[in-house]
């Protein structure tokens, strides 16, 4: 295959397409339209099922019936979609059902905007929905890696009977990059033994995620734990950037990452140490690394699009080792290189501390530059 | 090596596809590169513009603070972006309907009444062409023929008419160079 140059929307939904989506359920809004757009005129071409619900409600609900054949599922929305979904999140969930979403995220809370943002990070990653489940996250930063952990979260929703969310913002949704899409592959036609497919000459099977007996309720509730441990342990991935010699690093994913990226480059050019570590699960969260990491860097800046959500995670794990500081752009605002820089600079002038809160230092350098705020 | 382009205009100027041939060519050539689009609630009338970034190593930031090259297709573009080039960079004004003159003095200004020029030709929605060709005769990172060999794959099949017209507009661009400072 050769590269192609791709838009991120209408990347992920052929290559959810080539890595075998059966079903396709889903509710337009900016800026993730492109892939329900495409995949509505894609799939049935295939003979393949697409159904534009009448809402994100009815969408999600889909997914949760689909899922139970066990077929390859998947829906997409942007933030307050997503919030619409919650609901039906939680309960495919519990009924311990592999199914795939793509959360394309925009600038709020509320309405907002359709600008890119990374706001969702906590609803995404600490559930959102109620009641104890884990869904695996997966935040890429680039088109190709878009497109490669589209079908990655296919595989593993299947291995580990579980959610998995790609998490994009607006920027990676809209955005046009070589990227090399993967080759057709067939579609299932062998289904996992709980798959419901017709009942005839066995015993039928029940999905759901109702347990009266809250014992029986706590039993799936360690079993789901248990098999998130499995997930803990071999399923965490991440990349870093000159690290090897750094004394300084950026912690920062998608979007941000790629922006935090330039900001390292520049501040090595100015003979500053930084490097850059970019979780690409931020469930399972490279906690391991990021401890190491602690132990022996003098400070670490974290660069999100919100308003310190990954900071919390970060924060759990560096537990006072390294002084950490935070840059965020939160209300749909890509940080500039430069106003990283700043900050690298602010840190290796040894401006860091141990002391308080980083968000709380932020938000007085923000509200000093935006005294209307 | 990167360098950084944006272009601006009205909805209907040819703004996003001048962006994706830039881009098209540069991935052909084996660069990296991204596109973006503004992707506000915008339409035919309103204002656009992209980001192409072409590199010779992986792209971070998609969107920069201060781009090496900006190409504004009318005024609103002009007022909005001529305080963001990049000090010693390029802007490239579409004289036919902007009204006045840029005022920066540590930038480089190429002037082309690209629209005059388009209607010339016969048809003023190679106005994106001519000046794209201008882009490129003082930028010389990719030729008018890369750009013309994506116009033939990327131009829908009814325009496919217009491609000597298109390639005739990029040459006449092209002859709006940059006098030596």
């Amino acid at each position: 295959m050769t590269k192609q140059l791709l838009k991120g929307n209408v990347a992920i939904a052929e290559a959810a397409v080539r890595y075998g989506l059966q079903a396709y359920f889903g509710y337009p809004i900016t800026p993730q339209t492109e892939l329900l757009e495409y995949l509505s005129k894609r799939m049935p071409e295939l003979g393949r099922v697409f159904v534009q619900a009448e809402s994100e409600l009815g969408a999600v609900n889909m997914v949760y019936g689909a899922a139970c054949t066990g077929a390859r599922v998947m829906s997409s929305s942007s933030s307050p979609g997503v919030s619409l979904m919650l609901e039906g999140l939680s309960y495919i969930a519990g009924t311990e059902l592999p199914a795939v979403f793509v959360d394309v995220m925009r600038g709020g809370p509320g309405l907002g905007n359709i600008a890119p943002s990374q706001q969702d990070y906590n609803q995404i990653v600490h559930g959102g929905g109620h009641g104890d489940y884990y869904p695996i996250v997966l935040a890429p930063a680039n088109i190709q890696e878009a497109i490669d952990y589209i079908g990655l979260a296919f595989t593993l929703a299947e291995k580990y009977r579980s959610l998995a969310i790609l998490l994009i913002d607006g920027c990676l949704g809209q955005m046009m990059e070589p990227a090399e899409l993967p080759e057709m592959q067939p579609v299932r036609t062998v289904y996992p033994a709980w798959a419901a497919r017709g009942a005839a000459g066995r015993e039928p099977i029940i999905h759901t995620s109702i347990y009266l007996n809250p014992l029986d309720q706590e039993k799936t509730n360690l079993r789901i734990l248990s098999r998130w441990r499995e997930v803990q342990a071999k399923e965490i991935r991440f990349r870093g950037y000159y690290l090897d010699d750094a004394k300084y690093a950026i912690i920062a994913f998608g979007t941000a990452g790629r922006v935090a990226l330039s900001a390292v480059r520049a501040a090595r050019n100015a003979g500053i140490k930084v490097g850059m570590f970019r979780p690409i699960t931020l469930a399972p969260f490279p906690a391991q690394a990021i401890r190491e990491l602690s132990e022996r860097l003098e400070g670490i800046l974290v660069v999100e699009m919100n308003s310190g959500q990954m900071l919390e995670d970060v924060l759990a794990n560096t537990h006072n080792r390294a002084a950490v500081e935070f840059y965020g752009r939160p209300g749909g605002n890509i940080p500039l290189a430069d106003d990283i820089l700043t900050e690298i600079k602010r840190i290796a002038q040894g401006k860091s501390t141990l002391n308080g809160h980083p968000r709380d230092r932020w938000v007085d350098r923000m509200l000093a530059a935006n005294p209307g705020a | 090596m990167q360098v950084e382009i944006m272009i601006a205009g009205f909805g209907g100027q040819g703004v996003l596809f001048a962006g994706q041939l830039l881009a098209y060519a540069a991935m052909n050539k084996d660069y990296h590169v991204t596109w973006y689009p503004s992707y506000g609630p915008e339409m035919r009338g309103g204002t656009a513009n992209c980001t192409v970034i072409i590199a010779d190593e992986e792209i971070g930031a998609p969107v920069v603070g201060y781009p090496q090259v900006i190409m504004v297709m009318n005024r609103p573009s002009l007022d909005k972006y001529e305080g963001i080039v990049k000090p010693g960079g390029f802007l490239i004004v579409n004289t036919s309907i902007i009204d006045r003159a840029v005022e920066r003095k540590d930038i480089q200004v190429i002037n082309v009444p690209a629209n005059q020029i388009a209607e010339k030709i016969g048809d003023k929605r190679m106005t994106n062409m001519v000046m794209l060709g201008a882009l490129l005769a003082n930028l010389p990172l990719l030729s008018n023929e890369e750009i013309a060999a994506e116009l033939r794959t990327h131009l829908p099949q009814r325009h496919q008419n217009l491609i000597g017209a298109n390639i005739q507009a990029l040459e006449e661009g092209a002859r709006f160079q940059q006098e030596p400072a």
